[in-house]
Order: C-alpha cells, then sequence, then structure tokens
C-alpha cells in the first residue's frame, strides 16, 4: 500500500499518550523472563499492541505493565508455559476508556 | 486465582452475584432485579465501560422487550443508514454501497456509540431496577462449598478486604478471557486460533467534515467493514462515523499476528493510508487509541454454558459472532445475558441453583437468536479468515473489475468469462476450491 503523504503517522509515544491509565502500584502481569530466554518465538514482541515486550541484549525479555490494555493477547500467544503470570489490575485500575 | 474456602454460616448475601458490568452483565442483572431477587453486579473499572472497546455498531432489535423506546434515551452517536464492504488490495477497492433512510427512523436498526457511555448507560437500568452496582472492584476467584475445589459454586472472592461476595448463583459476564469459567472448568482447552485482537484509533474531525466525506446528514451515519487489508494476517478493517470522531481499526488473527513481522499499529497505518480510505480518516488527532481481544471462532469454542451454581453469558462464553460482514457482540451479550439472568431467577425461587436447576438456560438460548444464529454461522468464521477470502478473492474481485473498467482500444472488450478464467488462474484460485468454498458459503449464509 502507499505510503503515507500529506499526515505524517502518529509516534507510538503519542499514541498511547492519548490513552488514559490509572497505574496499580502492584504489576498485574508479571514475566518470568529467565524462561524467555528459551523462547524460540517471541509472538508476544511484535502481537502486543502496547508494545511492551521489549527483547533485551541479554537474550531476555523487558516488560513494563503500565501502559497495559488488559487485553489477554500476549498470555494467548505466549509460547512458554509459565513465562507470564497474567491478572487483571486492582478494581478501579489500569486502563480507563472514554471514546472507544 | 484460587478455589477459596466458603464462610460456611449464615444465609447469602445475595441471591446472585453477576460478575462484568458489560452488555451481558448487565442485562442479567435487569432482569434478576425485576424478578425481584436480590442481585450485585461487579464491574473491576471505575465505571461500567472502562475496559471496554469495540468496533462499533451496537444494534438494538433486542432491547426492544428489555427496555421500549430505548432509542429516546440510549447514548447514540448515529444511526447507520450507510453500510458498505470494502473489499481492497493495496491499490485498488470494490466496494458495495448499501443506503436505508429506514435505519434512520425509529424503531432504527444499528447505532454507532460509545462504549464508556453505552454501558454505563445499561448498567444504570440494571440499577433503576433495583441490582446493587459495584465497581473498582476485580473479582478474583470464585467461592466453593464447603470450600471443596470441585464443590458448588457459591459466591466470588473479590480484591476489597472482607471481600467475599455469596450468593445462591453466579452468572459469569467477565468478557473474553473469563477467568471464572476457566476456574470453574467450563473451557475445556483455551486455543489461540480461535482469538483475534481488535485495534483502533479514535481520530476527532469536525461534525460537518464527517457529514461530507461520508455523504450523510444530520444524526445519519456509516459502518464500512473491509477484507483484504490486513497483509498476511487473516483478519479485517473497519470504519465508522461518531458525531464528531471517526473509528478506525483492524481484527486480526492472533497466530498469524504473533509470527509476523508487521505490528498492529503498522498494519494500521497502512490501512489509514489506502487510497480508499486515506480521504475518510485523515487529518485528525486521535483523541483515543484502544485494544481488545475478540473470540472470534463462535459455536466451535463455545465452553460449557453451566455447571453447578453458575452460569456464563456474553463473550466469557465466546458468543460474539465474528463471520466477516457481520461483527456482532453487543446484541448477543444483551441476549444471553437477560437469558441468563431469567434462568437464574427461576432457579432462586424453586431453590434449585444446581447445574440441573441451571439446564433452562441453554434451552432458551437454543430457541432465541443466540443460539440459533451462532449454530446456523459455525462455519463462517473460518470461511472468512481461510485463504481463498482473505489473500485471493481480493485480487481476483479486483482484478476482475480493473478488466471490465479498463478500456483497451483499439483491442475489443473481452468477455466476462474470459477476464474471471484470466484472474483466477493469475492469482492461484482453482475452480474446484472457489466451487467447493461457495457451496460451504451458501450452505452457511444461503
Ligand atoms: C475491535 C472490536 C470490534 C467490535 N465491534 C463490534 C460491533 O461493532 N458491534 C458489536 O455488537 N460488537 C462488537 N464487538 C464485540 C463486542 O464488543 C463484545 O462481544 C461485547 O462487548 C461482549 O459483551 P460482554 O458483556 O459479554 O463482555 P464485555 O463487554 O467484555 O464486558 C465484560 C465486563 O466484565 C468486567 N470484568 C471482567 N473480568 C472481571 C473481574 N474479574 N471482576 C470484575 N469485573 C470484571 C470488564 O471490566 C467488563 O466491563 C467488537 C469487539 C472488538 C474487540
Ligand atoms: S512468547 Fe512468552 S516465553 Fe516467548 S518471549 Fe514472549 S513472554 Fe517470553
Ligand atoms: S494484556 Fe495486551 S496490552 Fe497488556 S501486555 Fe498483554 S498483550 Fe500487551
Amino acid at each position: 500500500m502507499a505510503e503515507p503523504t500529506h499526515y505524517p503517522e502518529l509516534s507510538f509515544e503519542s499514541r498511547m499518550g492519548s490513552v488514559e491509565f490509572r497505574v496499580a502500584e502492584q504489576a498485574h502481569i508479571v514475566v518470568d523472563d529467565r524462561i524467555c530466554a528459551d523462547c524460540s518465538t517471541r509472538g508476544c514482541v511484535v502481537a502486543c499492541p502496547a508494545n511492551l515486550f521489549v527483547p533485551t541484549a541479554a537474550g531476555g525479555i523487558l516488560f513494563n505493565y503500565e501502559q497495559c490494555f488488559e487485553c489477554g493477547t500476549c498470555y494467548l500467544v505466549c509460547n512458554e508455559e509459565g513465562a507470564i503470570s497474567w491478572s487483571y489490575p486492582e478494581g478501579g485500575h489500569g486502563v480507563v476508556f472514554h471514546r472507544s | 486465582m484460587s478455589n477459596v474456602a466458603t464462610p460456611a454460616f449464615g444465609a447469602p448475601d445475595f441471591d446472585a452475584v453477576v460478575v462484568g458490568a458489560g452488555p451481558a452483565g448487565s442485562a442479567a442483572a435487569l432482569e434478576l432485579a425485576r424478578a425481584g431477587r436480590r442481585v450485585c453486579l461487579v464491574e473491576r473499572g471505575p465505571y461500567p465501560g472502562a475496559k471496554n472497546m469495540y468496533g462499533g455498531v451496537v444494534y438494538g432489535r433486542i432491547l426492544d422487550t428489555l427496555l421500549p423506546n430505548w432509542w429516546e434515551e440510549a447514548p447514540v452517536q448515529r444511526w447507520v443508514t450507510r453500510r458498505q464492504t470494502m473489499i481492497l488490495t493495496e491499490t485498488a477497492a470494490t466496494t458495495l454501497d448499501v443506503r436505508n433512510e429506514a435505519w434512520g427512523r425509529p424503531p432504527y436498526n444499528g447505532a454507532t456509540a460509545y462504549r464508556p457511555d453505552f454501558d454505563a448507560w445499561l448498567a444504570q437500568k440494571a440499577v433503576d431496577a433495583g441490582a446493587v452496582l459495584v465497581c473498582s472492584t476485580t473479582v478474583t476467584g470464585l467461592l466453593r462449598e464447603d470450600g471443596r475445589p470441585d464443590g458448588k459454586v457459591v459466591g466470588v472472592r473479590t480484591d476489597r478486604p472482607d471481600g467475599d461476595l455469596t450468593a445462591k448463583v453466579v452468572v459469569a459476564c467477565d468478557g473474553v478471557n473469563s477467568f471464572l469459567a476457566k476456574e470453574a472448568g467450563l473451557y475445556p482447552t483455551v486455543d489461540p486460533a480461535n482469538y483475534t485482537v481488535g485495534v483502533k484509533e479514535t481520530i476527532a474531525l469536525p461534525r460537518d467534515v464527517i457529514d461530507e466525506r461520508f455523504g450523510v446528514r444530520g444524526d445519519h451515519g456509516v459502518d464500512i467493514e473491509i477484507l483484504g487489508c490486513t497483509g498476511d494476517v487473516p483478519g479485517g478493517g473497519f470504519v465508522y462515523t461518531n458525531l464528531d470522531t471517526v473509528a478506525v481499526g483492524l481484527v486480526l488473527s492472533l497466530p498469524e499476528l504473533s509470527r509476523g513481522d508487521q505490528r498492529p499499529e503498522q498494519l494500521l497505518a497502512r490501512l489509514k493510508a489506502h487510497p480508499a480510505v486515506a480521504p475518510l480518516v485523515e487529518g485528525g488527532d486521535v483523541k483515543e487509541y484502544s485494544a481488545h481481544v475478540i473470540p472470534e471462532a463462535g459455536f466451535d469454542m463455545m465452553p460449557e454454558l453451566v455447571g453447578d451454581g453458575i452460569l456464563v453469558a456474553g463473550d466469557a462464553a465466546a458468543m460474539c459472532l465474528a463471520a466477516g460482514i457481520w461483527l456482532e457482540g453487543v446484541n448477543f451479550a444483551i441476549g444471553a445475558g437477560a437469558a441468563a439472568g431469567r434462568t437464574a431467577a427461576r432457579a432462586v425461587q424453586r431453590d434449585d441453583t444446581s447445574a440441573a436447576g441451571l439446564a433452562g438456560y441453554r434451552a432458551r438460548l437454543e430457541s432465541s437468536f443466540v443460539l440459533a444464529d451462532h449454530r446456523r454461522l459455525r462455519d463462517a468464521p473460518h470461511l472468512v479468515m481461510g485463504e481463498l477470502a482473505q489473500q485471493k478473492m481480493p485480487r481476483v474481485v479486483n482484478g476482475v473489475v480493473e478488466e471490465l473498467f479498463t478500456v483497451t482500444n483499439p483491442d475489443p472488450k473481452p468477455r466476462l468469462r474470459t477476464i474471471l478464467r484470466r484472474q483466477m488462474k493469475r492469482h492461484g484460485v482453482k475452480w474446484r476450491d472457489a466451487v467447493k468454498d461457495g457451496l460451504r458459503a451458501a450452505r452457511t449464509f444461503g
């Protein structure tokens, strides 16, 4: 498809900046990146709509829960049993949609 | 989440606890409250709808019996009077364009709406009928009779201090990830191939610009479903008009998305840059980006709907109808939630909320559109997500249309059947496969 011409595509930071997150103190998703080290597929990296799974130079995964849509994509595509401990944030916290 | 012990003494706090104040949960709580049952509706968001996103069109016919004249007060953005189905290749588009002014008058057909508005409105109806709504509270597990892991469900544990809520029946309306249905053992397996993820931008544009770009007036709006716009990932796209925003998004199959090299927002940027879509959506500020998973496989992925002391409704039971030209989940959730609420109310009255006492739920759904449509259309998600519909059909359709309308003087016009044969050959479509899928589609949709 043609590249956008007149209107430059939004940066990822401004894209995520359009979303309200009431960040909880406690992480609702925990990634055990010792298990990720053995993972050959790394589906979470490309599929997470919030781009929260960042491969590290050491071959692991850096994960931050703060700007998470709580969608479930990551645990559904995850390749290795036990790599992702997934739950919902504490009530009242996490993503808050207004116009979706 | 774990099975935790129940408090041993005393009457349950409520007749019913409904988990999740989405469309399914609010409909269930509304029917329970109307039947005079004591019902608590628990929602983890700070308000109903805060966690929920969709395309967005709500089909309101299911509300006619629940809330007569709902259209006079529902928080609607625009009434859909124009529907398009667009079939894209990288540079071409073929569009079926339908208008119907009757859809813009009572009793209406589809309406665009923001879920935080719509879900909060519907939940308020349940509250008005007598339900107790508790927000900002996440249910973390099921309570079982005598604390036995396979005991009857007798309530839920929440993340509030002293947050156990006991009830004669639990209605799980906790959406696509339904940890409650899974904990209750109602889902035999969870296969990522049954799920898609939806991403969407809500883009602000002045109201008159939207009217002009989409060719509508007043409170009328447009619904566009798009095929052939997701690269190598099976899926589809959509554009919807709100009053002063436009929603543009994609639905993407999880296994192929996670195996590919394009991220969701990159695929969305490609759709937004397509010559048939760019003039509709360009220029405005993105007011909100959002993402949510869809249970795509419909009938074939549904869990058991009933357990001892528990019912499952809406996306929690994979009741969203995602079949290409249709993307309907809100109406199915309301239909199922209302049926669950009525079943639960009867069971409480008869003092039998065991699986046997709740079995009427499935029968209610079988005799309504909820399971009738899903059963008949069970092949549709597979057809629409297959290679023929996703990759080859858009090329053949646009190739045929291009040849049909490209004037080739001084050569004479080719015959349609010559064009069709040539295009099918070019894009590797075998007659045998086309006929096979065609028949399957005719059986499914016909
Ligand atoms: C991209 C996309 C486009 C779509 N387009 C359309 C469309 O145009 N039209 C249409 O009709 N449908 C559409 N759908 C489908 C529709 O959104 C769903 O089918 C519908 O929302 C299902 O309603 P529900 O009540 O079952 O679940 P949900 O709407 O998901 O509600 C579940 C509720 O439960 C709450 N909850 C979950 N877990 C807990 C817990 N542990 N404790 C407390 N609360 C909890 C959640 O916060 C949420 O409010 C679309 C979906 C997506 C993702
Ligand atoms: S798919 Fe799972 S195991 Fe692999 S990198 Fe991602 S989180 Fe780790
Ligand atoms: S739940 Fe969704 S948004 Fe959150 S980390 Fe997982 S894939 Fe990313």
